[in-house]
């Protein structure tokens, strides 16, 4: 790379005087290197993201031994089982109410550690984000030992209260309470790491105009937080639930989908039908059930990307 | 060193024309100020000079040599930013010797450059602080100094005191003078600010709207203006222009500003301006300095009337005094013992010796 | 009418004042009742791995108070530090990531230097499109990329599906996009006058690069590098998916599948494998949070 620049500036010295030709050679040369720099990631994106999600659609219309295209047969058959919309609407339900909870439960901890003097918050805010920084699959490991159906630490703290022994993953309501309890445990820190961020970025001189204008904490919120931290809450939250419908690790390890497949998302789905039951054309069809949900989050996602990169 | 020349130069971009075609000569050693208002074109030509600029039409030589398509690391500049540019990263003498260092000269002769323009710049206490451990002046100073050890043809200077309170900019101003007179490197240097084009500059060149109004020295500019957009622009407070028109009254030329006030011309001014139609619209010029008090002295061609002034400034060694002439905002100076007070009458008088005659239609300098 | 404003005017403020300080008070003091519920709520089960690693399987099963250990041990570190199953989890591990930082890194750095500073035909839609590409979940992929490691071991002969060096092709799908963006982000607040007194002083472009913009966005390349390591080592689907030889395992997947064995579970080990497994973030974490959290706010406040 570094003999194309070398290059690049010698052979424009020796041009010739007609400098509409030379300059737009100097613009393309600039180009070719702008090219060939971002040339690997080009073929990363394009070889294993943007082909292997088209090859998805192409796997889901083959048949089981894919040796025989079958057309749009898998969908048909998908929408036939019960066990399909059961996951739709476990997806749903587990992305939507974990996302709520998350971004509620982020907020109100970002607006406790704001209010504290400013020397301990750093001490708060690395404690309250561990969550987020352990491997996902070795704290759910941790979750399935609390929720252990013989030795539950959970269950031994709540019989001094006379309460359970609660089947935290054998009885389909507690199981679909228990993954979206560890989703919120684990991605309430990062949207209490962006309110905290953006609570930062809101100047004190706001507040204490509103303070003078007579409004209370509950109005300074209501008329200063928030409209202040609108774009960041919506691109956390829709970036959020883009992850969230699209996880994995968390029920696989807790449920596994059980009990009776009632905790099954789409990507637990189509890990089993897929891989565990090597019908790969079934599992793909599964996990492009996700795509149009992703694409809405996205498009909106990218509205206000783009939106502030005008407002830049 | 070198001189430059600029031959109808002509910056596009897309369909709008930054710079119109200019023509200019800059001798070797000269120190010249592109000065005007803020998309005036002044910073892309002189970036038009550095290289980083492409040039849509047009000539540019250093030393001769046309520049167009040579990349500015080789033509033997150095410029000097607005927000100074020095690489955070690097301590100051690694900062002034990053160009040295790409071109590979050999250590003994950096260091000897580096120490001998800390040295001129007072700098040498700073040499291994980071750019964030310095003040505004001394960073100012530093990427002086990366300029100077390059020894270039050329030295650029990108509105360099911008940044600075206004103060230190005046302490600077003089410091680049003092570099200028013991370097003599040839130097274009560019600001909005005219007292700093009127203070530093060889000869002003002063653009509008990406062409030339007028080139020359300090003092040509302020007493000779060409164009009313110079006159204006040069000065503070800025020149008054005050609409009037030539009257013949038994055989004087009177120069009429209001149905109250006119005033016969000076012999010399009437002998200039008897050949203009009477009845082109026409604007006095007259600086606030030749707007004073009147007193029991006046020299001829200083003629008096009666105002009643609306705001007084005191300035300390003067008196600014605004006033209306049938509408006309106009400034004067008076001295502080004249008495001037707000909303008071004053009788002021007027040295037509010193005044300028423009056509209001063309803005040209008659 | 005056009288009356003053003497109306002069006790509430008094009451307010005072209400306003005991407000703060009290405000405090529910802020600190709150996070003291919300960091138990978020210690326990780290808590919880760390105690129930310091237990004898004996002392687990006995089902005496799970939140005691009455006979501290550290015979599951020793157990597991000297199995040399768990070490090649860990070494396995170890290599990945740090090999996937680094092919992020030389991918991310140049492509962002030029989508950051060389416009070029395509070069907005293309800084677009990696960021589309960063919302593209892993579990969207792992069905066709499984099936195109399959098919191309099949043309080529060479073995790709059940080795761990795969991952490093897989894993850079996860990195390359969020780094690039970041790292796009960082290079654009570098003051363009900087590359130009660079060029003036006779740098070339990849001089400007590794002299100036590597240095200066030195913050920005520590939080790129910290997200790349935490996402190689804690990724748990695809290693899952294209690797299932007891040797080929990453440690997310070693640990969940080998020490869980059909119903016995010896908790006393997992815990000790997903708390030593943990180790390296939170380790990370610990040293260079600032960096850890900037890189974690830069997706969403530098775009």
């Amino acid at each position: 790379m570094a003999d194309v620049v070398v290059e690049q500036g010698r052979s424009v010295r020796a041009a010739s005087p007609r400098k509409r030709t030379s300059l737009h050679n100097a613009l393309r040369r600039k180009s070719t290197v702008a090219f060939f720099l971002t040339l690997p990631l080009i073929l990363l994106i394009a070889l294993l993201v943007l082909y292997p999600a088209f090859y998805s659609a192409h796997l889901a219309m083959l048949n089981k031994s894919m040796q025989k295209f079958v057309g749009l047969s898998n969908f048909t058959f998908l929408f036939k089982r019960d066990t399909f919309w059961m996951v739709v609407r476990q997806s749903c339900i587990f992305a939507i109410t974990a996302v709520f909870f998350k971004a509620l439960l982020g907020f109100i901890v970002a607006h406790f550690v704001h209010n504290l003097p400013a020397k301990g918050q750093r001490k708060w805010r690395g404690m309250l984000l561990v969550p987020w920084v352990i491997p996902p699959a070795m704290s759910t490991l941790a979750w399935l030992w609390l929720f252990d159906p013989s030795y539950s630490a959970f269950n031994y703290t709540l019989s001094f209260f006379g309460i359970g022994p609660i089947p935290w993953l054998g009885d389909t309501f507690w199981a679909r309470f228990s993954v979206i309890l560890v989703n919120v445990w684990y991605g309430a820190p990062f949207f209490m790491i962006m309110y905290l961020a953006a609570l930062k970025s809101v100047p004190d001189q706001l507040y204490e105009a509103a303070a003078i204008d007579g409004a209370n904490w509950w109005q300074r919120i209501w008329y200063v937080t928030l409209p202040m931290m609108r774009n960041i809450i919506a691109i956390t939250t829709l970036f959020s639930l883009i992850v969230t419908f699209a996880n994995f690790d968390i029920v696989r390890i807790l449920t596994s989908g059980g009990p009776l497949d009632s905790t099954h998302i789409f990507a637990t789905w189509a890990f089993q039908v897929g891989i565990q039951s090597s019908d790969i054309p079934l599992g793909a069809c599964v996990s492009l059930f996700m795509v149009p949900i992703l694409a809405v989050a996205a498009i909106f996602i990218l509205r206000d990307v783009s939106k502030r990169g005008n407002e830049a | 060193m070198a001189d430059v020349a600029l031959r109808k130069v002509v910056k596009r971009y897309d369909d709008v024309e930054a710079v119109r075609g200019i023509d200019l000569d800059i001798a070797d050693h000269e120190f010249i100020v592109l000065v005007g208002p803020s998309g005036c074109g002044k910073s892309t030509t002189l970036r038009m000079i550095a290289g980083l600029e492409d040039i849509s039409d047009g000539d540019i030589m250093i030393g001769g040599d046309v520049v167009n398509d040579v990349p500015p690391k080789d033509r033997d500049i150095a410029m000097v930013f607005q927000n100074y540019a020095l690489y955070p990263h690097m301590t100051v003498a690694e900062n002034m010797s990053f160009g040295l260092r790409l071109k590979h000269y050999p250590k003994a002769e950096i260091k000897a450059r580096v120490t001998e323009a800390a040295r001129l710049l007072d700098i040498t206490d700073l040499i291994d602080r980071k750019p964030k451990q310095l003040s505004g002046g001394q960073r100012q100073r530093v990427a002086m100094g990366r300029a100077i050890v390059r020894n270039p043809k050329v030295f650029l200077f990108d509105e360099p005191l911008s940044n600075l309170d206004a103060k230190l900019r005046v302490q600077m101003r003089i410091e680049i003078k003092k570099v200028h007179q013991k370097v003599r490197t040839t130097t274009v240097y560019v600001t909005h600010d005219q007292v700093e084009a009127m203070t530093l500059a060889d000869r002003v060149v002063v653009m509008n709207k990406g062409r030339i109004e007028q080139i020359g020295t300090p003092n040509e500019l302020y007493h000779k203006p060409a164009t009313r957009f110079v006159a204006g622009f040069i000065g503070s407070p800025a020149m008054n222009f005050i609409p009037c028109r030539l009257e013949d009254v038994g055989g004087t030329l009177q120069l009429r500003l209001t149905d109250r006030i006119a005033f016969p011309l000076p012999p010399a001014r009437a002998a200039r301006y008897n050949a203009l139609p009477r009845t082109d619209k026409l604007l006095l010029g007259i600086r606030p300095e030749h707007l004073t008090e009147s007193h029991a002295h006046l020299e001829p061609g200083v003629e008096t009337f009666d105002t009643v002034l609306d705001v007084t400034e005191p300035m300390g060694m003067e008196t600014l005094v605004y006033f209306g002439l049938d509408g006309t905002p106009i400034c004067g100076r008076v001295n502080p013992n004249a008495g001037a007070k707000d909303g008071a009458p004053m009788r002021l008088a007027m040295d037509l010796n010193n005044m300028h005659l423009l056509n209001e239609a063309t803005g040209v300098v008659l | 009418m005056s009288t009356l404003a003053i003497d109306k005017g002069g006790p509430t403020r008094k009451v307010k004042y005072r209400s306003m300080s005991r407000d703060r008070t009290w405000a405090l003091r529910w802020s600190y009742f709150f996070l003291v519920l919300f960091a138990i709520f978020s210690l326990t089960p780290p808590i919880y791995m760390l105690i129930t690693s310091l237990k004898s399987s004996a002392e687990i099963s006995a089902a005496t108070n799970p939140w005691w250990v009455f006979h501290p041990t550290l015979s599951n570190y020793v157990e597991l530090l000297t199995s040399n199953q768990f070490l090649r989890f860990f070494w396995n591990s170890a290599i990945v990531s740090i090999v996937v930082v680094m092919v992020t890194m030389l991918i991310s750095i140049p492509a962002a230097f030029a989508l950051a500073r060389m416009k070029f035909w395509g070069s907005t839609t293309l800084a677009t499109g990696v960021f589309l590409t960063y919302l593209i979940p892993d579990s969207l992929l792992f069905i066709p990329l499984f099936k195109m490691l399959a098919v191309v071991q099949d043309l080529t002969g060479i073995t790709l599906l059940n080795r761990w060096y795969v991952l490093l092709f897989i894993y850079p799908t996860l990195t390359v996009p969020f780094c690039t963006w970041i790292m796009i982000g960082y290079f654009a607040s570098i003051p363009k006058e900087l590359d130009e007194a660079a060029l003036i002083d006779g740098a070339s472009w990849l001089q400007t690069l590794t002299r100036i913009f590597i240095p200066v966005a030195l913050p920005g390349l520590i939080a790129a590098t910290i997200f790349a390591f935490t996402v190689s080592w804690a990724q748990f689907l695809y290693p899952l998916v294209f690797t299932t030889s007891v040797d080929q395992l990453v440690l997310p997947v070693g640990i969940t599948t080998t020490l869980i064995k059909g119903d016995v579970f010896n908790w006393g080990q997992i815990m000790t494998g997903a708390l030593l497994g943990a180790a390296p973030p939170l380790i990370i974490y610990a040293f260079l949070m600032d960096y850890y959290i900037a890189g974690l706010t830069a997706g969403a406040t530098k775009g």
